[in-house]
């Protein structure tokens, strides 16, 4: 076990791979000597040399296509987006190419291509650098979406996605890749994609969250603690396939639930998890679910307005207490 | 092969569309709209191949033909014939090593699937509407159809480069028509491919129409080859309905292509004889109507005059072939038809996931139920 912070996780279990089995192979903008913008593959170039570690042109839709085309060929692709928000200029080849290969060739070719994807605000980053939109790869039938919140989780998915038969969106919190920190073991582990995480027992309400707004879905139940109230905290880790079955155990415990998604209100991914709630466990509810979300707005490009926009504290104990009240 | 560098196009290239102008090379045209060779040429193919071409053309017209008959008796779904292609189409396809080769193809490439083996129920089962008709069995190195406008060609790309870290044998195809050549997929796949020196080929298929916009409304440039440069490629125009010139063009961009010289342009300049397909009405966009097109521009006559002045063809033959083309035609429709009447909801749910998550199955279980009488 070591201490690393998201990040270092992400690289070793890189690191790992490519060790393990040399058909795997890193592509993206600025992946080899700069080591990726937040340095995620950082050392991979000296270790596996420019073929294994490919810097591509600036076209996000040929990355991920040509990563069809490789995977087809025999190559393990882990593609490097330098940002989600860039996403949508490869969306075709994501949504109709990459999730759909083994159902339009009815099985003869495959695409086990995970693609890598850092999103989410709160580094006062550049305008589309921030956006959250999860919700929209999820509507994406054949792929799964990934979100893991710590560091250990991060290694452990990155691992199983890699190994997946399918392709898989790993997505990963721009603020929390170095914030985040926690014991990773150093060798050779995954974690199971589709398995939510409880963060942290209780009984009164569940708070649900993933990636980025984990932390905060814990430090809101620290201060819910403090005033005797006990939050269960259930960090999702798999956007695509849901865990339904830890979600519905978990509010048929607590009767009442708060969901925090970082990107807007309407359509976003906690409806998807307000409306699993409600199918699965609507008598055991004793309140309205809630869901705390950024408003329906552009992401702010101004750093100014960041803090306005992103779920914090007083939103999320708003909602609980709402729910607690009812 | 021999390339002419000049400004002007042969004469065999007739249309105005059909100049180069920025230094492309022009293929030197081997086989002439009256089936003789052109002055100096000599025939690329040796008397099988010129057999095995031949026939493959005759069959896939044939089987074009019955295509858009069938549709028009509500026997199978829209369908876009290759008819007046076949040049480009058979002529490209001759070049490759079926065995280890790949075909990355668009949707207008009927004698390109022949060739690499596809089984003709295959393609009725397809066109029925059925999703056994989208997997090519093991062997056929074809991918599925692409609807989506030059998607495939960074697919073309990746499979190729990876053939090539990989250090396995097979050169891959993108076929692409006109129209999709101003998708920006086909220039991020051009840029890549230049950069990976992939052992790969772009085919573009200029049939001189996107259902209703004629290649000049697609781009301003002189010719679509002529976009390559930008990529550090070379790019040739050829008469596509020359198909000794297509083949003897591809097989130097397929060889390129094996010994690591990386990605080849090839701009087959013909025409697209029919409607878009079997929904479209070219009459409210063109004056010309198939049958004039046709007897104009015709590849299989061309070929089929010159293997009959060389005594390689003659109407007994053209006869047999008809005959046993008319008989595959039928039985592959028959199994076909019997293939697409299995279709149960479970259907649905084939191949989305190696391994699918409990919702999945779920909703399989209750769609199944709900169609379970
Ligand atoms: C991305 C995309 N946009 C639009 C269409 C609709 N569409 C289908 S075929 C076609 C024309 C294609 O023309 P071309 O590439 O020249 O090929 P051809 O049909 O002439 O062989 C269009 C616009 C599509 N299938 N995909």
């Amino acid at each position: 076990m070591t201490t690393l912070t998201m990040v270092e996780a992400v690289r070793s279990a890189l690191m790992t791979e490519m060790e393990r089995d040399d058909r795997v192979m890193v592509l993206g903008e600025d992946v080899g000597k700069l080591g990726g913008v937040y340095r995620a593959t950082e050392g991979l170039i000296e270790r596996f040399g420019p073929d294994r570690v490919f810097d591509t042109p600036i076209a996000e839709a040929s990355i991920i296509g040509a990563s069809v085309g490789l995977a087809a060929s025999g190559v393990i692709p882990v593609a490097e987006l330098q940002f989600l928000g860039f996403g949508h200029l490869a969306f075709h080849q994501v949504a109709h190419q990459l999730a759909r290969l083994r159902y339009r060739s009815r099985g003869k070719l495959t695409a086990p291509v995970t693609i890598r994807a850092p999103f989410g605000g709160g580094v006062r980053a550049l305008e589309i650098h921030s956006d959250a939109y999860e919700s929209m790869y999820a509507n994406v039938p054949g792929l799964k979406v990934v979100a893991p919140a710590t560091a250990h989780d991060a290694k452990g998915m990155l691992l199983a996605s890699i190994r997946d038969e399918d392709p898989v969106l790993f997505l990963e919190p721009l603020r929390g890749y170095r914030l985040i920190k926690d014991e990773v073991p150093d060798g050779d582990y995954t974690v199971e994609l589709g398995k939510a995480r409880i963060a942290r027992e209780g009984n009164d309400i569940t708070l649900i969250a993933w990636s980025g707004m984990v932390p905060q879905a814990e430090r809101a139940a620290d201060t819910l603690a403090s005033e005797g109230i006990s939050a269960e905290v259930i960090d999702l880790r798999s956007i695509t396939p849901l865990d339904v079955d830890t979600l519905a155990t978990s509010v048929a415990k607590t009767g009442r639930a708060v969901i925090i998604q970082e990107g807007p209100l309407s359509s976003g991914f906690a409806a998807e998890v307000a409306t699993t709630i409600a199918e699965e466990v609507f008598y055991s509810l004793e309140a309205p679910v809630q869901r705390v979300a950024g408003p329906d707005t552009p992401y702010p490009f101004a750093a100014a307005l960041e803090d306005f926009y992103l779920p914090g504290q007083s939103r999320i104990l708003g909602a609980a207490r709402k729910a607690l009240s009812a | 092969m021999e390339t002419i560098k000049t400004e002007s196009p042969p004469d065999t290239l007739a249309d105005k569309q059909r100049f180069g102008g920025h230094g492309e090379n022009i293929v030197a045209p081997i086989l002439q709209a009256d089936g003789t060779l052109a002055a100096g040429a000599e025939c690329p193919m040796d008397d099988d191949q010129v057999q095995e071409v031949l026939s493959l053309m005759i069959r896939s017209r044939l089987i074009d033909e019955r295509g858009v008959s069938y549709q028009r008796q509500g026997r199978i779904g829209t369908f876009s014939e290759n008819r007046g292609q076949e040049g480009a189409s058979a002529g490209s396809a001759m070049a490759l090593n079926a065995e280890t080769d790949w075909v990355v193809q668009s949707y207008r490439e009927l004698p390109v699937l022949l060739r690499q083996g596809m089984p003709l129920e295959q393609y009725w089962t397809l066109f029925i509407g059925h999703p056994d008709g989208w997997g090519f069995p093991e062997g056929v190195n074809v991918w599925p159809l692409q609807i989506e406008l030059g998607a495939q060609m960074p697919h073309a790309v990746g499979m190729a480069w990876g053939f090539k870290r990989q250090q396995r044998p097979g050169v891959v195809v993108g076929y692409i028509g006109d129209g999709a050549t101003s998708e920006g997929d086909f220039y991020e796949a051009g840029n890549l491919a230049g950069v990976t020196k992939a052992p790969v080929v772009f085919f573009v298929q200029n049939n001189g129409w996107a259902i209703s916009t004629p290649r000049e409304r697609q781009t301003a440039a002189s010719s679509i080859a002529a976009k390559a440069a930008g990529w550090g490629m070379p790019s040739y125009i050829v008469d596509g309905n020359d198909v000794f010139a297509v083949y003897s063009v591809m097989r130097e961009a397929v060889a390129r292509a094996r010994n690591g010289e990386g990605a080849t342009l090839i701009e087959a300049q013909t025409y697209r004889v029919g409607a878009h397909n079997t929904s479209d009405a070219p009459s409210r966009y063109r004056t010309e109507d198939g049958a004039d097109a046709i007897a104009r521009t015709d590849p299989l006559v061309r070929l089929r005059t010159y293997a009959t002045s060389l005594g390689l063809w003659d109407a007994d033959r053209d006869a047999a072939l008809t005959e046993s083309t008319y008989i595959e035609i039928d039985e592959a429709f028959k199994v076909a038809h019997e293939r697409a009447k299995v279709r149960t909801p479970s259907m649905l749910f084939d191949h989305v996931y190696a391994d699918p998550p409990a919702r999945t199955i779920r909703q399989r279980e209750t769609i199944e139920k709900e169609f379970d009488q």
